[in-house]
This record gives structure tokens, C-alpha cells and sequence, in this order.
């Protein structure tokens, strides 16, 4: 080997370090980027209406007011619902899955529907809402007596919560596994029933895993957007009651984003995707952080 | 102890393993009725027509989803050729240089841009492509498909790597082998099955994605190769015709849908065959 | 007296804060075997990482003195060159995974790109395979993965690799230590007939395996070279209280 072939294999050596740094700083520049552009491109909205975007109700392009409160309002209302809704179920199948049934085919077929769940669209989940699930609502909200709309907060909580179901599943599911069997067997040793043992020395030791779980599905909740697009009515109103129609913030984007005309107004949606995306990444870093304490302190 | 206070000891432990069981069988009710649903009105509409031909306008029955099959494959085809290679290469440094702070900062860029609602990388690349270019296309929706692709594939490489025994590594440098073609010709390649996997699950993801396409790839009623274009996409169209008033378009719609979830699920079975294998 | 492959000058390794090997000064005889002996922590394998210089993978890792190989501090030749003359084998067998028993032999070449002609290929692996004495045994499935070779015959193949790149020195770390007691002396066995054609550097804490291989033992303590001699001599009659006590098993 000659001293030229060395000399271009340091090079190519430098060269593929630096590559491999480039593509770490890419990655770095790109969320920088999304926050920054977010950041410049709402300051006209922030500039113009300065705190009071989220104090009042009135959204209207037309006239030059927008109010986003009704939209912050319904993206809360119907995640949390989303997420009342959602825990029995998923908690159930994260105990199921984590401690009762590991192996054999009934985990698997349960496994296979939570990847199943997992796997479908959310356009899909919300043309379903809109043709199955909305009929049915409608029906119920004739029976109650209220505005027979079908879509609205409700028909959306529900769909959201099916979608949602599967993360949390599986992340429940992880961390229950993460429980050490020692424990779990020093319990039921000590004359612990099953039950017992779940619900003092498995759920008490993996609770911060479990509750990061629902956190990053609430986050999920928070940003989905065809499916709650879809089933939710698009109303600019504020919702008064679960059966009313309504719109998320990031309905709201789906509806409006490519309609909106006049600086304000874009920049007013765009408001809307910072604060979105500002949410979603605070909530997206405590779980993560959570969930990976856990996993290191076995 | 009491007898019957340990009779109803037994009583709540089984009282608790009926209720998880029942709570966990219901979940299966919705499940079994999308499926029905996607089956039985699905499974109707697709045939060779659904499959080769573009739509006919509304009110006429027949036609198919061939321009969308078509975009949502050019959209895939774009947003991978980046994102595999950046997502790879990204893997190898966040895997290799663990204790820089640099890795450290794009771990937690990588975590955050996992958790970035898709409607905001939509309305940021609408931003970023498709207003200098004052145009919707192809290639603006490919790029945001790419960033939803990067931290799956990102994140499988660097546990991959993470998998594989320092050892084979020592092994190759002590033969004399650079440490760049150790990672290319050694260390990558051992990894290759869990990399392929996770760049089957990304596509899986972005492959029913609607949210970002909705103001880059924007849709299209029309048959386009070009990728300066507006493009439809599978996904795309379900949203388009499932929010229509067209009963036509509803069955297109369905069919679409179940052709999607077909293919999601596919991707995914092989993914899971790659990893066992 | 013999010439000197490989020569210790003074030498001294760091890591961070940590003196892992001081003032080390040691003379390797050509085709000899020379084993490396004491309790674990006792730097025994960071010396002979740092003479293939894989050191330098260590994070905060810091040299002073030098390591002369054929007379030239090897600090100061190109590492991916110096690794081809030096071979070295692990603790554990690492065949790569995605290579066939064949490619593995050769995979000095291959992940080298140095092109070789399809006989030179062959008889680089038949030679090689002879040597490590694995030739009878995977001569017909040859381009099986390595992968399916029990552990000593993974250890053989892992010998082969290195052999096949016709080093001048080959360094061993506890070859035998992820292995049976059969493997280990079909591997004591090799290093013997080895030692005819290279020199041999060997890495063990186990006292036995030194006395039935090697011709010149060297015990490290805490970083110290405590003794240096002939196998013969240094087991029967040792000079320094501390070497008495390891062999003897009092510690270690």
C-alpha cells in the first residue's frame, strides 16, 4: 500500500466523520427550523392582537377578528375526554398483556388487534366516524333530546380514544413488563392475591411509566387532526356541551390553511401550529424523559 | 384470618380479571366493525377498472384510483430517497458519538420532531417548498412525508446498532480496516435486517398520511407523472371523497381505504418477517 | 540472542485521570510465545491494545513513551497499516455474521478492497484454515456462515482471519476464555504449532495455560511489570514475592 492510498483513505476517513456529523447537524437544523419559522411567520398575528388571541371567541376572517378560543377550548375538550374515555381500556389491555397473559395466542390475538388499531389511517378512522359511528350518535342524540348533529365533541372524543387506545396500550404494556419479577414474586408470596399484587406493588411501581404513557397520548390527542377534522362539525362556535359541534386547533388548520388569504389571517393559523407544536414538544419531552428514567433504573 | 374475609379477597381478584378481560374484548367490537366495514363496502369496489383507470366526475358511476396509487408511489419514492440515507447516517453518528453533546441535542430533536403533529410539518413545508416555488407538487409533499419517515428510521438504526456487540467492530479495525469502511462494510450491514425494518415501518406510517399532504401534494383529479405538479394520493383522495356528497365517490372512497390498510398492514408483516429472520 | 519484534520503551497508559500501565519496559523474542499474566484490572489487556494502537478507541486514552515495532515507534506509523501486519484475536470468537466461513478468512482483504484473484483467494483460505487446523473440518461447507461453528471452532476461524493477512505478530486476548476445556486445548495445541512461522503475544489470567504454551511469561501487577523471564524459570524458582504468591493462588 503506498503512502498516496493512505493519504486518501485519512481523507475519505475525515470525509465520512464529517457526513455522519452533517447529517446530526441536518437533523438539528430541521426541528430548529420548524420552531423558528413558526416563531417569525406568526409574529405579524402576535404583533396585531397581541395576548388576547385565546381571550376571545370571535373568529372571523371577514371582519378582521381572530379569536381562537373556542378552538383551544374544543382541542381540550376533546382530548381529555379522549383520554377519559381511553383509559379503562387501555389500562386493562397494558395489565392484560404485561402481566396476566405474556404468551400464548389469546395475548397474540389481542397483540395483533392493538397493531391492527395501531395501524389504520386517521382518515380512514374519520371516514368511518363520519359514516358508521355519526349515525349512530345521531340516533342516541335523538333519544336525548338534543340537536340530532351526529358529528361534534362526542362523535370526535370517541374516535380519538380508539385511536389513541393502541399507544397507550403498548406503552403500559412495556413498562409493566419493566416490573421486576422478584417483587411481583415476594408479593404473592407473602399471600398477595393476583389482584393484590396488581394493584399494590405492580401499578404503584410502574405508575410514572404508565402516567408518561397517557401523557404522549394525550399529546397524540392534542394534534391529530383528519380524523377529528372529519367527524367534528367545524364549527366556530364555543362548544356548550359535549353534543355540540366544534373545531381543534388543528382542525381548524386542516380546514382554513389553504383557503387563507391576507397576512394576518395565515399568520394567525400559524399561531395556531407554534402554539400546537409548542405543546406537543413539551409534552413529547417530559414522557420521553420519564419512560427512559424508568427503563435505566433497571 | 377470617374465612370470609378471604372469600371475598378471591371474589375481587376475579371480580378484577373479569373486568380487564371485558374491557380488553371490547375493544375488539369497533375493530371487527371497521374491518367489516372497510371489507364488505371495500372489497366491492376494488377490480381491474378501480385499479387502471382515473375517476370519472361526479354523478358517473365506474372509474378508478390509478392517479392516486401512482402519487401516493412517486410520493413514498421522493420522501425516501432522503430520508433513508439522512436517517441512516443520522442512526450511525447518534449511535456512535454517544456522549457528544452534540448527539445528545439531535436525540432530543429526534424525540420532538416524533412527536410534531403532521398538520405542522404540513404547513411548514408549505412554507419552506411550496410558497418560493408558488405551486403545489409532488415534490413539496414527498419532502414532508420524508420528515415524518426520519425519526422512525432514525431511531431503529441507532437501537440496531446499539444491538450489535462492540466486538465485530474491534474485529474489523484490527484487521486493518478503516473505521469508515467498518461502519459501511461491517457494522451496517449486520444491522441490516433491523434497518430494513424500520425503514418498512416508516413508509407504513407516511403511506396513510393526510395531514401533510393536504397543502403540499394538495391532490389531483387527473393522471400526473410530474413531480412539479399537484399530485393526488391515496390518502388524499379518501378525505377528498369520503367528505363529497357523491354517493360514486363514497364507493371509491372505501375502496381506496381498504386498499390502504391492505397495504399498511403488508408492509408491516414483512417488517416483522425481516426482524424475526 | 534473538532479534526483538517488539519492544516496550518506558511505556505508560492513561485514561483520564488513571495510570493504567507504568513505565512498562519489555523486550517480545521473535517467534516465541509470550505470555502476559496477572489478576484481572492489572492492565493486561489495555498492552496489548495499545500495540495494535486500539487504544485510541478508548475514550481520554493518553500514551507516553514508546512502542517500538521492528525498530520503529509504531505511535508514529499509520494504524490501518500497522493493524494489517498485527493480527489479534478476542476474548470472545466475533466471526462477522453476514459472512460465509470463506469470506470470513479472507475479510482482511474484502473490507480492505484490496482485489485478489480467485485462486490466490482459495489458497489464502485453505492455507489459512490449515493453519488455524479448521481446514477438515469446514472444508465442505465452506460457505456456510460462521455463525453456525461452535464456539472453539468460531475462535479457529477468528485465528484463521487473522492468519490470513500474514501478520508479523499476533496478539491474543484470553482466547480460550469464553471456551470449553476441549476447544481450549485445540487452541493451546495451535498456538504452539503457530509459534514456528510468527511471533505470539497471549493475554491470560489463566496460570496453567502460560506454563503449557509459552516460553517467556510476563506478570503484571497493578500496572507494573513485576517479572519478566523464561516460563521454565519464572514458574519454578520466581524472583519477586508477589509473582510466588499468583502462582501459588494466594491472590488474583
Amino acid at each position: 500500500m503506498s503512502l498516496k492510498t493512505i493519504k486518501n483513505t485519512q481523507q475519505k476517513e475525515r470525509l465520512f466523520q464529517s457526513l455522519l456529523s452533517a447529517s446530526g447537524v441536518i437533523i438539528l437544523v430541521l426541528v430548529i427550523g420548524v420552531f423558528i419559522t413558526l416563531l417569525i411567520q406568526s409574529m405579524p398575528a402576535i404583533i396585531a392582537h397581541k395576548f388576547d388571541f385565546f381571550s376571545h371567541t370571535t373568529w372571523d376572517p371577514v371582519s378582521g377578528q381572530y379569536g381562537g378560543l373556542s378552538f383551544l377550548v374544543g382541542t381540550l375538550l376533546t382530548a381529555f375526554l379522549a383520554l377519559l374515555i381511553s383509559i379503562p381500556f387501555s389500562l386493562s389491555i397494558a395489565i392484560v398483556l404485561g402481566e396476566y397473559l405474556t404468551e400464548g395466542w389469546i395475548a397474540l390475538i389481542l397483540k395483533t388487534a392493538i397493531d391492527l388499531l395501531a395501524g389504520i389511517p386517521s382518515v380512514i378512522y374519520g371516514f368511518w366516524g363520519l359514516f358508521v359511528l355519526a349515525p349512530w350518535i345521531r340516533n342516541l342524540e335523538i333519544k336525548l333530546g338534543v340537536l340530532p348533529y351526529g358529528v361534534g365533541i362526542l362523535t370526535a372524543s370517541l374516535i380519538l380514544a380508539l385511536m389513541i387506545i393502541p399507544y397507550a396500550a403498548s406503552l403500559g404494556r412495556e413498562v409493566i413488563r419493566l416490573v421486576p419479577a422478584e417483587l411481583k414474586e415476594a408479593s404473592l408470596s407473602l399471600g398477595a392475591t393476583r389482584y393484590e399484587t396488581v394493584r399494590k406493588i405492580i401499578l404503584p411501581y410502574a405508575k410514572s411509566g404508565i402516567s408518561a404513557g397517557f401523557l404522549l397520548s394525550l399529546g397524540r390527542a392534542l394534534s391529530e387532526t383528519m380524523a377529528v377534522t372529519m367527524v367534528i362539525g367545524n364549527s366556530n362556535l364555543l362548544p356548550t356541551s359535549i353534543f355540540s359541534l366544534g373545531n381543534t386547533m388543528a382542525s381548524v388548520l386542516a380546514n382554513e390553511f389553504s383557503e387563507a388569504n391576507g397576512s394576518i389571517y395565515i399568520s394567525s393559523l400559524l399561531e395556531i401550529g407554534l402554539l400546537l407544536f409548542v405543546v406537543t414538544t413539551i409534552i413529547s419531552l417530559i414522557g420521553r424523559r420519564i419512560i427512559k428514567k424508568m427503563s435505566v433504573h433497571q | 384470618m377470617k374465612k370470609s374475609s378471604l372469600k371475598i379477597r378471591h371474589a375481587k381478584n376475579y371480580l378484577f380479571i373479569g373486568i380487564i378481560g371485558l374491557c380488553s374484548i371490547l375493544l375488539m367490537i369497533p375493530l371487527i366493525l371497521i374491518f367489516y366495514q372497510l371489507i364488505t363496502l371495500g372489497g366491492k369496489s376494488i377490480n381491474l377498472t378501480f385499479l387502471t383507470q382515473i375517476p370519472k366526475s361526479p354523478g358517473e358511476s365506474g372509474g378508478g384510483i390509478y392517479n392516486a396509487i401512482v402519487g401516493t408511489t412517486l410520493l413514498v419514492a421522493l420522501a425516501s430517497l432522503v430520508s433513508i440515507p439522512l436517517g441512516i447516517l443520522t442512526g450511525v453518528y447518534i449511535s456512535e458519538y454517544q456522549n457528544s453533546r452534540l448527539s445528545g441535542a439531535v436525540r432530543t430533536c429526534v424525540d420532538i420532531l416524533q412527536g410534531t403533529p403532521s398538520i405542522v410539518i404540513g404547513i411548514i413545508v408549505y412554507t419552506w417548498v411550496v410558497r418560493p416555488m408558488s405551486q403545489f407538487s409532488a415534490i413539496s409533499g414527498g419532502v414532508a412525508l420524508g420528515i415524518m419517515m426520519l425519526p422512525v428510521i432514525i431511531k431503529t438504526t441507532e437501537e440496531t446498532l446499539g444491538l450489535i456487540p462492540m466486538s465485530l467492530k474491534e474485529a474489523s479495525l484490527a484487521l486493518g480496516v478503516p473505521y469508515y469502511k467498518t461502519i459501511l462494510k461491517v457494522v451496517i450491514p449486520t444491522g441490516f435486517s433491523g434497518i430494513l425494518t424500520g425503514i418498512l415501518l416508516s413508509i407504513s406510517r407516511v403511506a396513510g398520511e393526510t395531514a401533510p399532504l393536504l397543502f403540499t401534494a394538495f391532490g389531483n383529479a387527473f393522471l400526473t407523472y410530474s413531480i412539479f405538479k399537484p399530485i393526488s394520493a391515496i390518502p388524499l383522495l379518501i378525505f377528498n371523497y369520503a367528505t363529497s356528497p357523491y354517493e360514486e365517490w363514497h364507493q371509491l372512497a372505501w375502496g381506496a381505504s381498504l386498499l390502504v390498510v391492505g397495504m399498511i398492514l403488508l408492509l408491516n408483516l414483512v417488517a416483522k418477517g425481516v426482524t424475526k429472520r | 540472542m534473538t532479534e526483538s519484534v517488539l519492544r516496550l520503551d518506558h511505556f505508560n497508559f492513561f485514561i483520564g485521570e488513571n495510570q493504567i500501565l507504568n513505565d512498562i519496559n519489555l523486550k517480545f523474542q521473535r517467534k516465541k510465545v509470550t505470555a502476559i499474566m496477572g489478576p484481572s484490572g492489572c492492565g493486561k489487556t489495555s498492552m496489548i491494545r495499545c500495540i495494535n494502537r486500539m487504544n485510541e478507541w478508548v475514550k481520554n486514552a493518553r500514551v507516553e513513551g514508546e512502542i517500538l515495532f521492528y525498530g520503529k515507534n509504531l505511535f508514529q506509523m499509520d494504524p490501518i497499516l500497522l493493524r494489517r501486519k498485527i493480527g489479534m484475536v478476542f476474548q470472545r470468537p466475533n466471526p462477522f455474521p453476514t459472512m460465509s466461513i470463506f469470506e470470513n478468512v479472507i475479510a482482511g482483504y474484502l473490507l480492505n478492497g484490496i482485489k485478489l484473484s480467485k485462486t490466490d483467494k482459495e489458497r489464502i483460505v485453505e492455507d489459512s484454515l490449515r493453519k488455524a487446523a479448521l481446514w477438515d473440518e469446514v472444508k465442505d461447507g465452506i460457505h456456510r456462515k460462521g455463525t453456525f461453528l461452535s464456539g472453539g471452532q468460531q475462535q479457529r476461524l477468528c485465528i484463521a482471519r487473522a492468519l490470513a493477512m500474514n501478520p508479523r505478530l499476533l496478539l491474543l486476548d484470553e482466547p480460550t476464555s469464553a471456551l470449553d476445556p476441549k476447544a481450549t486445548s485445540h487452541i493451546e495445541e495451535l498456538i504452539i504449532e503457530l509459534k514456528k512461522t510468527v511471533t505470539i503475544v497471549l493475554v491470560t489470567h489463566n496460570i496453567a495455560q502460560a506454563s503449557r504454551v509459552s516460553d517467556f511469561t510476563a506478570f503484571l501487577y497493578l500496572g507494573e511489570l513485576v517479572e519478566y523471564g523464561e516460563t521454565t524459570k519464572m514458574f519454578t524458582v520466581p524472583e519477586d514475592k508477589r509473582t510466588e504468591e499468583y502462582l501459588t493462588g494466594k491472590f488474583g
